[in-house]
């Protein structure tokens, strides 16, 4: 200790351990971090165990799966920030997204080839494949863009009535109360769609059918295929659209406002109940696109999906910060990242236990998050 | 003071003796309504028995559990909702020191350590209470839902390490002189648990083999085909509820004790506690290690008997489940817990089941259509409704999840305090009943089983009350 405040006082040297004697926690990730880090350079550069194109590959996946969690993400940082609840319940509103969504594309898509029952249950006991329909962004374009607008709509429905039926009766309880009332709807949601359209596990897409392209990358190829573009496309455009909206409209003002202090902003003359169903809008219908693409990319579906995705999606919106849409999407691809790339180190099976670590470690070092203070745009 | 003291312990007795008689009349109704619904539709003797032991072993194990956690959410107001990882280190550890050396049995793709099996218990307890150390450490400073998802997340990487190759099989050294031996936790696949049988052993340390013996005989007697399976499920059973009241007896001294006052203050107000000079974080952290090992002894407890342990058996599911017996009972009482773990066990996860069983083996119904399609088209094109209602009943392992779902909204919405009331643990160490107005309420004891009408007013409105 005494060393530490003489240190202080001289050049930059002292000024590291003064930080790594007040906050050893950070330093010590910091050192692991730093190892990581090195350890990948030296795979990289000397030894060759990890080439380019393997961790371009990786870092692609990654981004891909962390756009769909910052988008997925952005709905549940503005219901955390404005409603003040860590909502369990919307992993299974993204399954229900899905579900919706994917019932029209297979509906349109398979239209007097098969009975109209079975396309409807998304193939529900191996009635129908969307592989034997061909779907796909490329083939049958119509079908998937109906997909992706019925899937926000009715996950935007949704997500009013649920908020109607369940939430707004106890608006005011604590943040707790209306916690465990959200793992009931997500129980409710999640096994009546297990009831409805099965417990299998089912490929959604024409896998061998859709356009790849193959980009030279240092020693080796990344290949990209046209899910991803369209991934990139919808999940770019809808958060650009997002930024726009809350920025430029007195909306995303209103919301600001009402996540400092709700009764304050009531007392301004700000109609909070609208705010709340702009909130629940906005949110459900990023969520239900969210879950659309999400399968879209990943080529199967099954009614558990949303809910794994809903742990990594608090560790982005936690990690960026409650409340920021931009923290809920660098959170997204910080996570994405961390999962995907996690491999490179660890064995896959804890691909997801690296995203849960990386969480951990950020509300040990910060826990307001990345993005705090720039809350909801 | 000595006077007051006594009259004090005397009453508290008495709220006790009302308390368990309160349990004793739920066990008896859920006991009966079993008992008749299976007579009236001519459930065989073995079926009763049967479904009387797995319904006693859920309502043990959901009340251990229910109590463990309103250690942690009730006295003291830490939202753990990762019950399953606890849960999952206790057995895991405990199958880990417990089970014989790799080569000494056949079927086994792994060994274990060979040592005792209480040995295993302590230690599998211990892992859970160190587990609960590492993550109270970081996650006490955080707020109420940061340490929900804190938790829930842990869970979920013990089940990804326990369901991972990585950790499926590996050398380990068994003696100091470095002898290894091939332990492992069993990946996906599952840990074949093949120690000797707990309960036997248990009942030969406690000197009752002959009564047990003679027990089987008994059984023996109604039951002629194979009594000893039943009578081995009963007696679990019944050591399973030996432990629900140990837990009880437990809880209840560490929550009137002055570490369980401090507890109590802390979910009152902790700034308060802290500014009465407690460690407000010390006192958090070995509460919540002292919750996670007993979840440890119930992981331990439910799946020692079943043979074989797999990590998808943790699912975070399972927590929630635990969480909706402890809703149910109400957070904060120790008797709510105990019934809400019966309630839970009976009506929400046997009971559905139990529905199921009794409804087939009474009308024998055909084939049920294998998905949603087939099983609505005829209702919608013939009025047949008998598909979807075999169909609906073969469902009834979902269905019965959102009807927990459904119920736990429905309790949210209009009894969050639970079935028995208002009753939280007070904080006070003293009566805060009236003095002269009949009993007062002993420390740490429930304002509801006070034969005066509702104290709740005058005392525990200012100390537990909202």
């Amino acid at each position: 200790m005494a060393s530490g405040t003489e240190a202080g006082v001289t050049e930059t040297p002292g000024r590291w351990l003064e930080f790594a004697v007040d906050r050893p926690l950070t330093m010590v990730f910091a050192v692991i971090g730093l190892v990581l880090l090195g350890s990948l350079v030296w795979g990289l550069l000397v030894s060759g165990a990890v080439t380019f194109a393997r961790l371009g590959s990786l870092v692609w996946d990654g981004v891909m799966r962390g756009l769909v969690i910052g988008l997925a993400g952005i709905g549940l940082s503005m219901t955390y920030s404005i409603l003040n609840f860590a909502n369990f319940s919307h992993g299974d509103y993204i399954t229900s997204g899905a579900f919706a969504g994917w019932a029209t594309t297979y509906a349109i898509a398979g239209f007097g080839r098969a009975d109209i029952g079975s396309l409807l249950l998304v193939g529900a006991g191996g009635s129908v494949f969307g592989g034997a329909l061909g779907i796909g962004v490329t083939t049958t374009p119509v079908a998937v863009v109906a997909g992706i607008v019925v899937a926000g709509i009715t996950t935007v429905l949704l997500a009013l009535g649920i908020d109607r039926a369940v939430y707004k009766p106890i608006r005011d309880e604590s943040g707790i109360t209306l916690l465990i009332t959200s793992i009931g709807v997500a129980f409710a949601l999640r096994y009546l769609i297990q009831f409805v359209f099965g417990s299998s596990v089912r490929g959604t897409t024409a896998a061998g059918s859709i356009p790849q392209a193959s980009l030279y990358f240092v020693d080796g190829v990344v290949r990209i295929d046209a899910h991803d573009a369209t991934l990139l496309v919808v999940a770019g455009g809808l958060m650009l659209g997002v930024h726009l909206l809350l920025q430029t409209t007195k909306l995303g003002k209103a919301m600001r406002a009402m996540s400092d202090n709700e009764d304050l902003a009531r007392v301004t003359g700000i109609p909070t109940e609208r705010v709340v169903r702009s909130t629940w809008i906005i949110g459900g219908g990023l969520t239900g696109v969210a879950g659309y693409v999400f399968i879209l990319w990943k080529g199967t579906l099954g009614f558990n999906d949303g809910w794994l995705l809903l742990l990594l999606i608090f560790a982005a919106v936690i990690l960026g910060g409650i409340g920021s849409i931009y923290g809920a999407i660098a959170g997204g691809l910080v996570i994405g990242i961390a999962a995907s790339i996690s491999v490179i180190w660890i064995p896959a099976a804890f691909s997801r236990a690296a995203a849960f670590v990386v969480m951990i470690v950020i509300l040990l070092v910060r826990p307001q998050g990345l993005f705090s203070g720039r809350s909801t745009a | 003071m000595s006077d007051a003291e006594a009259s004090g312990t005397g009453s508290l007795r008495r709220l006790w003796e009302q308390d368990a008689a309160k349990i004793v009349a739920l066990l008896a109704i859920i006991y009966g309504a079993y008992l008749v619904s299976g007579l009236v539709l001519g459930y065989s003797i073995r079926g009763q028995l049967n479904s009387m032991a797995s319904l006693t072993f859920y309502i043990g194990v959901f009340a251990t559990l229910a109590l463990a956690l309103n250690l942690h959410w009730g006295y003291t107001g830490l939202f753990n909702i990762g019950v399953v990882g606890f849960m999952a280190v206790g057995i895991y550890v405990m199958a880990f020191v417990s089970k014989p050396l790799y080569g000494s049995t056949g079927a086994a793709q792994v060994g274990g350590l060979g040592l005792p099996i209480p040995v295993g218990i302590l230690v599998g307890m211990l892992a859970a209470a160190a587990l609960g150390f590492v993550v109270a450490l970081p996650a006490l400073r955080l707020r109420a839902d940061y340490l929900a998802i804190v938790t829930i997340a842990m869970s979920e990487i013990v089940r990804f390490t326990f369901l991972s190759s990585t950790f499926q099989q590996f050398q380990f050294p068994y003696t100091l002189a470095g002898d290894t031996t091939r332990v492992g936790f069993g990946g996906g696949s599952g840990l074949i648990l093949d120690f000797p049988d707990p309960l036997l052993a248990f009942i030969d340390v406690v000197g009752l083999s002959g009564a047990y013996d003679g027990l089987v005989g008994v059984v023996g007697a109604i039951v002629p085909n194979n009594p000893e399976p039943i009578v081995h499920s009963l007696v679990y059973g019944l050591v399973l509820l030996g432990v629900v009241a140990g837990y009880f007896w437990l809880l209840k001294r560490t929550g009137e004790s002055p570490f369980g006052r401090v507890l109590k203050a802390i979910r009152e107000d902790e700034d308060v506690a802290r500014a009465l000079g407690k460690n407000t974080d010390r006192f958090k952290i070995v509460s919540f290690m002292l919750g996670c090992a007993l979840m440890g002894l119930a992981g331990i407890l439910w799946l020692m008997g079943q043979g074989a342990v797999t990590p998808n058996f943790f699912r975070p599911r399972l927590t929630f489940f635990v969480w909706i017996a402890l809703i149910i009972g109400g957070a904060g009482s120790n008797t709510g817990s105990v019934m809400g773990g019966a309630v839970f066990a009976a009506v929400l996860y046997q009971g559905p089941l139990y529905f199921q069983n009794v409804v087939t083996s009474v009308f024998q119904p055909g084939e049920a259509p294998s998905s949603f399609g087939p099983a609505v088209s005829p209702l919608i094109s013939g009025f047949d409704p008998m598909p979807f209602l075999l169909y609906t009943l073969d469902s009834v392992r979902q269905l019965q999840l959102v009807v927990m779902g459904v119920a736990l909204i429905w309790l949210m919405h209009n009894r969050p305090q639970g079935m028995l009331g208002h009753r939280k643990e007070t904080a006070a160490a003293i009566p805060l009943g009236r003095p002269g107005g009949g009993a007062g309420r002993g420390g740490g004891s429930n304002a509801d089983a006070d034969p005066t009408p509702k104290t709740d007013g005058d005392g525990g409105g200012g100390e537990a009350g909202e």
